[in-house]
């Protein structure tokens, strides 16, 4: 019964759109290089035995740029899930529940994959 | 829920057939019919209209099988020339006015079926309720901090410019319809008709509301479900851009940041 236009206000603007698109484009700018950089690096690996690829790994640069798309690709990978949940998921309770696991598990990958490059390069 | 599949309510079944009785130029025309009286399924009814009896659009098609095929066909029209935008339908898989898209330019039969993804109140007229109650929420008039002047208010002829593409919007709905964004989310997502509009303001010299415009769009439905597919732009039976506008407004969002 309610009248259309009260509906579509609904309960007002949420002021968040804006930031979640900013970041959405510039990890994906910043990934650019990043990504390229890590494929190349990866494939150079294959072949390689334990104790090279732990070396490389060592390296400062080579361990401050894999943490670095390491996080950014699950930043940017959580950031995208977010859209695609928002565009087909319409239930509100469900689709905050996903929001929520998604996250939680996008970002716990993120950590985990920083955390052991920083072991290897630590240790 | 995104819905891929039609529920089995709206699954359009085989029609009737219905044949001119002038055999000039004869044309098939399949159109959506639906009567929320009679309880039953949708179904597709088949005309062979005399093209050489009527006008060239397939409005003038529309009104031929009304007056003399089957009174019972229901859909809006007004003007006849592109201005009014109520016979706005899906001719041919495509969102556009019946009265300014010519018969002759369709290859092969010519389906018509309401614009996508409304409610049907009957036939070709789709519920429009919330489109219009989405054009009404971006309070599409001037708003201004000073008083009014005697005279108009005035404008350079540079500023006038930048509502060119932006004043000939006619909301005839063709791009939110067409918009998958707004298929999955109409009940949020204000759609390219209503954002386009609301950037007519927004880029107009003359009103101070630019900022609490752009503070009412700064949501992740009302604006950021536009993910520039370009369906709207495409589509527009007025040749607009209204994939632009949201754009220009995403950047003015960004700017002020």
């Amino acid at each position: 019964m309610k009248n259309p236009l009260a509906r579509v206000k609904g309960s007002g603007a949420s002021g968040e759109g804006s930031h979640h698109w900013w970041l959405q484009r510039v990890t994906a700018l910043a990934l650019v290089p990043l990504v390229v950089w890590f494929m190349f690096s990866i494939v150079g690996q294959v072949g390689k035995d334990l104790e090279t690829v732990r070396t490389w790994i060592a390296q400062p640069h080579v361990a401050v740029l894999l943490v670095l798309s390491l996080s950014l690709m699950f930043y940017h990978g959580q950031l995208g899930m977010q859209v695609i949940i928002d565009d087909y998921v319409h239930r509100s309770g469900l689709r905050l529940c996903c929001l929520r696991v998604t996250r939680v598990v996008l970002l716990v990958s993120g950590f985990a994959g920083a955390f052991a490059v920083l072991r290897i390069a630590l240790s | 829920m995104a819905e891929f599949r039609l529920p089995a309510n709206s699954r359009i079944t085989k029609g009737k057939k219905h044949t001119d009785a002038s055999d000039g130029r004869l044309r098939t025309v399949k159109v959506y019919r639906w009567n929320p009286d009679s309880g039953e399924n949708p179904r597709l009814d088949v005309y062979r209209v005399d093209l050489n009896a009527c006008g060239p659009m397939v409005l003038d098609v529309l009104i031929r099988i009304k007056n003399h095929l089957d009174s019972t066909l229901t859909f809006r029209r007004s003007c006849r020339e592109g201005i009014c935008g109520s016979c706005a339908m899906n001719i041919d898989g495509v969102n556009t006015l019946a009265c300014t898209m010519a018969a002759e330019d369709i290859r092969g039969d010519i389906n018509i079926y309401p614009l996508p993804h409304m409610a049907v109140v009957k036939d070709l007229v789709p519920d429009m309720s919330n489109f219009y109650a989405q054009y009404a929420s971006i309070q599409p008039w001037l708003q201004a901090d000073t008083p009014a002047p005697e005279r108009e208010r005035l404008q350079s002829e540079e500023d006038r410019s930048k509502l060119d593409g932006l004043y000939e919007c006619i909301l005839c709905a063709c791009c939110s319809t067409s918009c998958p964004s707004y298929w999955w989310n109409s009940d949020r997502y204000l759609g390219p008709a209503a954002l386009l509009q609301s950037y007519r303001w927004i880029a107009d010299s003359r009103d101070d509301a630019t900022g609490e415009r752009l503070d009412q769009l700064d949501d992740a439905f009302r604006l950021y479900r536009c993910h520039t597919i370009m369906n709207c732009t495409r589509t527009c039976p007025k040749s607009l851009n209204p994939a632009k506008a949201i754009a220009e407004i995403k950047k003015r969002i960004a700017r002020r940041k």
